[in-house]
């Protein structure tokens, strides 16, 4: 059983086309990479997903549950969470407090009664708050970076928090866009590492879109290609980056799976 | 019949003396994201300028006929000295922070500003009627309107059709769309914004003290008088779309039809039924009849 | 962040020092009443401030609460202070709850000037109905509680005790949701609406709950102060009477419940004697002083105070 399903999406901005018929049945527990040029319609495919766009025509499916035409409120209540291409932080509050927030707010919504969710408090010295504040700061690295506005973090160190602010709600499915773009290469690895430890030890399914391949090709177990708003290619890495259609129109030339010559000598 | 016509009448001369204000908030807003609150002030330092000047003007017998030129040189006084003043001195200190924050800086200065109206003309009346009635009437199917309406009408028309001009077919107006556009990148491509900033503030605080210098022969002038213009003004502008002058003219229009048809139908509601307009376009339009569109946020 | 612990000891010993000292304060009573009136209109403002608006029609509620105790005493010949205070919160609270449908869906400059223009709607109508007394208002029943009168000459320190009392109790509900999830999702919602609703919580429900407790706390304190001046007015909704309470907002600061009532204190005691000395200059001096705060404190005076303030 598919845990997230797409059945023929469309979508187009006047006269863009940034969806054209997609389909895409994504198996849980796994993790799945988007690859395609700017405008292709990877992260116009997020947007519908995750409830920010309503497709034009076309079905969202979660844990065959049709989530079509929910807000991202509720899309994320039910288990989809997604980190952004642009990091979406709270820039004046320091990296402790944007999880605070955001864990005070899965706290609130998984309290039973309205009572408790309205009055409930949630005092800064709430213990199992704190905790739990801690424990994603650790996970991630994020311990020299607590008291620091979210506003001046370098910007790996952002693109981590604002993964970690998506992963507080402990989500089942869960969609990076770009985890590492904007992100100097020394750092790319840092934050791919990190978030994969930290997710997949909870068999959480991952989606997420890349324009590095190698990055692709090092932590997918499938690939899906976009163009123009249309699937190309969908398959195992080594396929699809092989593949000649997706190698003229998103990759720009043939490469093998694994080592690029730009990466040859580094390593650790 | 009459009675529609006098609405109509009615309308057109209030919608004409609503646009030249309304005009000069939605340029300041459109240009520099500045919502003015002391707006109002400058339309009364139009008025109590042009109350002297007239007075000034007429008491020492020179040509009744030139008082009008009289106000509308008081009005452009005004905003020729106060315009820059308060630009560069207290606004650009302050370009780049939050809209709320500039919002509530055009408050204090509306608090300054209307005290020291008081300070330099009293808190007495003043009245210069002369020209109100210098040109006589104009029969219109049996209802006699003063000529001076048509003046606020013909010099209305003459802001708006002005404005769109400079802005559509000269070159400084070009630029003036392109800092409209984007602040950032029209600094980065050149454009001198400070400039264009200062030059526009003049143009709105001169175009609300026309509307002031205008309107001080209808009424007396007093201290406060520009207090409730602001919120008809922002009506008005809120209606057509923040920024748009199409807007300010539509605005204009429909809040003085409303107004027009309720002072003389359900005098009680006037003010109510231009703010239930406003709610309602609001409900159907959020931002406006003539609201720009919206860019992709993530 | 509110959250310190000391915010409910200031206010318990505040509360304590006030009533213990009132009987000995003859001449103060009526200014400080007024304050605590005032105080609860600015603290709703604040609840909204947090989260990044500005409301400038603040004096819709507070005139709606006066004008709900004034009808109830004058109309119905309601005169028991706990229920013209419930009376004027409750009215409040429901055109709250109704306005605030639109108004949620506003942000920044549209949400002040629509307020704005909330006000002067009710403005407008007060001053063409006859019935309430057009631009002259009418006078408010002098209160009672338990029975005996509380205002007036030589009975003004029950009324002051109980504006303490009531002010005391609605900032410390104030302060407790500030805490709750909700309270502390204003920061949040003020940076970046997107991330909030991705994280699960609806940014319009929770404005329009903090404009209804905005709401609610501007009709108690128009209620209040109804009964402490025993005459109401169309003025009470005129946009520069909302204005005054967000200059006492920006004066304050945001930072504590405290601030409010502190900073309209001050803004009393600088009235009265503004007033007396130069009356044509009270507006500019006003005008001057929020220029001052917005410019070298944007945190306002209570970042003076306390020691730990990184934001305004």
């Amino acid at each position: 059983m598919a845990i997230l399903e797409a059945r023929a999406l469309c979508r187009r901005f006047g006269a863009v086309t940034a969806a054209s018929n997609i389909s895409i049945a994504i198996e849980p527990d796994t993790v799945v990479g988007l690859i395609g040029t700017n405008g292709a319609g990877k992260t116009t495919f997020v947007n519908m997903v995750t409830g920010y766009l309503k497709p034009d025509s076309g079905r969202v499916l979660f844990k065959e549950r049709d989530i079509t035409s929910l807000p991202p409120r509720d899309i994320t209540k039910l288990g989809i969470c997604r980190s952004f291409q642009i990091p979406q932080l709270y820039d004046s509050l320091t990296v402790f407090e944007n999880l605070v927030v955001a864990l005070g707010i899965v706290q609130r919504n998984t309290e039973g009664s309205i009572f408790s969710r309205t009055f409930k408090l949630v005092p800064a010295s709430n213990a199992a708050l704190v905790y739990a504040a801690e424990t994603m700061l650790e996970r991630f690295g994020l311990i020299e970076y607590r008291e620091k506005e979210a506003a001046v973090l370098p910007e790996g160190v952002r693109k981590l928090l604002d993964i970690a602010v998506a992963l507080a709600v402990r989500p089942e499915v869960l969609i990076l866009d770009e985890p590492t773009s904007g992100v100097s290469s020394d750092e790319k690895f840092t934050v791919m590492e990190t978030v994969m430890k930290a997710v997949r030890a909870n068999g959480v399914t991952v989606i997420f879109v890349e324009h590095d391949m190698e990055v692709v090709s090092r932590y997918s177990q499938r690939v899906v290609a976009f163009y123009e708003g249309r699937i190309l290619a969908d398959g195992s890495p080594a396929d699809v980056l092989a593949n000649s259609d997706v190698c003229k129109f998103v990759i720009g030339g043939p490469r093998t799976a694994h080592m690029t010559p730009a990466t040859e000598g580094r390593n650790a | 019949m009459t009675e529609l016509l006098s609405v109509v009448v009615d309308a057109v001369i209030y919608s004409s003396w609503l646009f030249i204000i309304a005009l000069g908030l939605t340029l300041i807003y459109g240009v520099m994201k500045i919502l003015n609150m002391a707006h109002g002030s400058f339309y009364a330092l139009g008025a109590y300028a042009a109350a002297s000047l007239v007075g000034y003007w007429l008491g020492h017998g020179y040509p009744p006929l030139a008082s009008y030129g009289m106000l509308v040189l008081a009005a452009i006084l005004v905003g020729l000295i106060t315009g820059p003043l308060v630009e560069r001195g207290l606004l650009r200190f302050m370009y780049g922070k939050d809209e709320i924050i500039l919002l509530l800086v055009t408050y204090a200065l509306f608090l300054i500003l209307e005290d020291s109206i008081k300070i330099i003309w009293g808190v007495n009346p003043y009245f210069i009627s002369e020209p109100y009635g210098l040109l006589g009437v104009w029969d219109v199917a049996g209802l006699s309107y003063p000529f001076y309406n048509i003046i606020l009408i013909a010099v209305s028309v003459l802001a708006g059709v002005g404005v769109a001009v400079v802005l559509q077919y000269t070159r400084p107006g070009k630029l003036l769309l392109a800092v409209i556009h984007d602040r950032e990148v029209s600094m980065a491509m050149g454009i001198n914004v400070n400039r264009f900033y200062m030059v526009t503030f003049t143009v709105g605080t001169m175009l609300a003290a026309i509307g002031g210098a205008l309107t001080a022969p209808t009424v007396s002038v007093v201290p406060g008088m520009g207090v409730g213009v602001i919120v008809l003004a922002f009506a008005v502008v809120v209606i057509g779309g923040l920024g748009s002058l199409q807007g300010a003219a539509l605005g204009a229009l429909i809040v003085g039809l409303v107004r027009s048809a309720a002072v003389h139908y359900l005098p009680q509601v006037e003010l109510f039924s231009i703010y239930v307009v406003m709610a309602l376009v609001l409900i159907f339009r959020p931002k406006g009849l003539f609201a720009a569109a919206e860019v992709r946020k993530i | 962040m509110i959250g310190k612990g000391y915010t409910v000891h200031v206010l318990v010993v505040a509360l304590v020092v006030l009533l213990v000292a009132g009987p000995f304060m003859h001449k103060w009573l009526f200014m400080l009443t007024m304050s605590m009136g005032k105080g609860l209109v600015v603290l709703g403002l604040i609840v909204l401030l947090r989260t990044g608006l500005v409301s400038f029609g603040q004096g819709l509620y507070y005139c709606v609460g006066a004008y709900t105790v004034g009808s109830l005493g004058q109309f119905l010949g309601w005169k028991n202070a706990l229920v013209l205070l419930v009376g004027g919160t409750a009215a409040a609270a429901v055109l709250a709850t109704i306005l605030g449908f639109l108004l949620a869906n506003y942000r920044s400059i549209f949400f002040a000037m629509l307020s704005l223009a909330f006000s002067m709607i009710l403005f407008g109508l007060l001053v063409k109905t006859s019935a309430l007394g057009s631009t002259d208002g009418f006078n408010v029943p002098a209160p009672t509680l338990f029975g005996k009168a509380i205002s007036g000459a030589g009975h003004q320190y029950p009324l002051f005790a109980l504006g303490c009392v009531v002010a005391f109790i609605a900032a410390l509900l104030t302060n407790a949701y500030l805490r709750t999830a909700l309270g502390r999702l204003s920061p949040a919602i003020r940076d970046n609406e997107i991330r909030v609703e991705y994280m699960g919580a609806s940014v319009r429900n929770a404005i329009h709950t903090k404009y209804v407790i905005a709401g609610a706390l501007a009709g108690l304190g128009g209620a209040l102060t109804a009964m402490t001046i025993g005459h109401i007015d169309p003025e009470m909704a005129y946009w520069t009477t909302s204005g005054e309470f967000v200059f006492v907002a920006i004066l304050g600061g945001t930072g504590s419940v405290i601030a409010p009532f502190l900073g309209a204190i001050i803004f009393e005691i600088i009235r009265t004697y503004a007033y007396q000395y130069s009356p044509n200059t009270w507006q500019m001096v006003l005008g001057s002083a929020m220029l001052l705060v917005i410019i070298f404190l944007p945190a306002g005076l209570w970042s003076a105070f306390a020691y730990r303030s990184r934001r305004g």
